[in-house]
């Protein structure tokens, strides 16, 4: 069985890693990351007054523009453009299939219905992984070689955080963490709407509003909507962002190496999980319940 | 008669203060520059900032900078009242003779010094003076542009040359701007009671120096 899967698992990366669409993503994503790096390389100085005005009383001293900023100003910026790319390849995943005609072939094999959507989700996943890996390469150790290290100074929504050179690493990569189960949420709700349809399109379409209207519903500050927010999973996608928040002690120093709120981070990766988990299991369902026509 | 004798005491008492001033002054202008190694602690509300390492850059007659080596540093504008020999850095001022206060079980003469030149960015400054040491313990300045400071200075082994080993520099954060995110990020807001607890506190900023140069030359590129 476990050899059937790992086989299974071959065939997928293949299928996706020919298609010249799985290419689009790391195209957009490493342009993305190279206009803003110019952009900031260009006239970041620009960028650091225009960001300090607000806090016109402090004299802010030092190499505010460096490489741990950058990477934190374009992991913001991709928040909704990563999980729209991983859209493109994770709501194809059975419904492509469809589309070609090619579904009721690889499901009249000897292989049960969950192992083949189990090997696609998983074959997801490493592309997801990989174009994470990819992201965080150039948007991180690309941006650190062209503006060097520093302090990260960041103005949270009424507080500033200042956190030491050498306390920052560890927390982008426990940000990547959290936002490689963000995505996997992403491809599940792909996976879940590609289940239901027979070509690819819909799915990709449906799976890119869905994130798009849960953002928009998510930063809409009138009450009826704020009362759904903890549900929708669009919220705890953000929620990588809290790994950049310092604890204070009696003094009010930050106190290196911890998270202001950790709990909050848990209950969100909770959420996320159960989530995909949830999603996942409804497209088994619905694979194996199916009526394979095409 | 009895109004002539009140102006002549109180004529006195400004000669008396003018002359505890310059004395002080004296002994601030021994030195021409210096560089200081410290510890910086931040204690304001709405920041959130690790206890560093600083280096301090003095030369005559006002340059004065704090550099956080390979890092970065928020203070309040109009750290000018870190330094005394900033305020100090004039003639042209008037003296008067406020009485007097005890500052850290310590004696002082309270001097008010008004600056005579029109444009000067010091509005006012209140100097808690120990007559026998010649050391200010306490300054309180008023600037045209950034309020109100409050400096306390704590001595040891550099007290010869009035450089403090401990400067605790207080200011009302009342009046500062909050940031408003502009990172990019899409937090949500806090509520305002919350805003309020966060400005209507008093910010300090703690610099313990560990040592000093002094005397020895600053490049003038450092203060640049």
């Amino acid at each position: 069985m476990e050899h059937n899967m790992w086989q299974l698992l071959q065939i997928e990366l293949y299928k996706i890693f020919r298609r010249p669409r799985t290419y689009i993503a790391f195209g957009a994503s490493a342009a993305l990351i190279i206009i803003l790096q110019f952009g900031l390389k260009v006239d970041g100085s620009e960028y650091a007054s225009f960001m300090l005005q607000s806090i016109g009383n402090f004299d802010v001293q030092g190499k505010l523009l460096n490489g741990y900023l950058v990477c934190f100003i374009i992991l913001q910026l991709m928040l909704v453009h990563v999980p729209l790319l991983v859209t493109l390849i994770a709501a194809d995943m059975i419904s492509g299939e469809a589309s070609h005609g090619t579904l009721r072939m690889l499901l009249s094999k000897p292989i049960s219905r969950t192992s083949v959507v189990m090997a696609k989700f998983y074959a997801t996943c490493v592309y997801t992984f990989l174009l994470l890996v990819w992201v965080a390469i150039l948007a991180l150790l690309v941006s650190l070689l062209i503006f060097g290290k520093s302090d990260l100074f960041l103005m949270r929504s009424e507080y500033i955080v200042i956190i030491r050179k050498d306390d920052i690493f560890w927390r982008y990569i426990c940000a990547f963490c959290f936002a490689y189960i963000s995505l996997v949420t992403v491809a599940a709700l792909g996976f879940f709407l590609s289940s239901l349809a027979d070509n690819s399109i819909g799915p990709i379409v449906a799976t890119m509003s869905i994130i798009i209207l849960f953002t928009v519903l998510g930063t809409l500050n009138i009450p009826v909507y704020k009362a759904i927010n903890p549900y929708l999973f669009t919220t705890h996608m953000v929620v990588w962002k809290d790994f950049f928040d310092e604890k204070v002690n009696v003094s009010n120093e930050a106190i290196a190496g911890t998270i202001e709120n950790l709990p909050s981070i848990i209950h969100s990766l909770l959420v996320l999980t159960v989530y995909i988990i949830v999603l996942m299991g409804a497209t088994v369902w619905v694979v194996r319940k199916k009526d394979i026509l095409s | 008669m009895s109004v002539f004798i009140v102006h002549l005491y109180a004529f006195a008492n400004a000669q008396d203060v003018t002359v505890l001033v310059n004395k002080v002054k004296a002994k601030l202008d021994k030195v021409n520059d210096y560089t200081a190694a410290g510890v910086l602690k931040t204690d304001v509300a709405f920041i959130k900032a690790p206890v560093s390492n600083v280096l301090t850059y003095f030369k005559k007659p006002d340059h004065f900078r704090l550099v956080k080596k390979s890092g970065i540093s928020v203070l309040p504008k109009g750290g000018i009242s870190v330094n005394m020999g900033l305020v100090l850095n004039t003639d042209n001022f008037i003296a008067l003779d406020a009485g007097e206060s005890i500052i850290n079980k310590v004696k002082t003469k309270v001097v008010k010094l008004l600056p005579n030149d029109e444009n000067d960015n010091i509005v006012l400054s209140t100097l808690y003076i120990d007559a026998a040491t010649l050391l200010i313990m306490k300054a309180i300045t008023t600037t045209k542009d950034n309020g109100t400071f409050e400096v306390d200075m704590f001595y040891g082994k550099y007290a010869a040359y009035a450089l403090p080993d401990k400067v605790l520099f207080s200011f009302n954060t009342k009046n500062y701007k909050l940031p408003k995110g502009l990172t990019l990020d899409f937090d949500e807001g806090t509520n305002p009671d919350e805003i309020n607890k966060l400005k209507n506190k008093k910010g300090k900023i703690e610099i313990d120096y560990s040592s000093y140069i002094i005397n020895k030359g600053v490049d003038d590129a450092v203060f640049k």
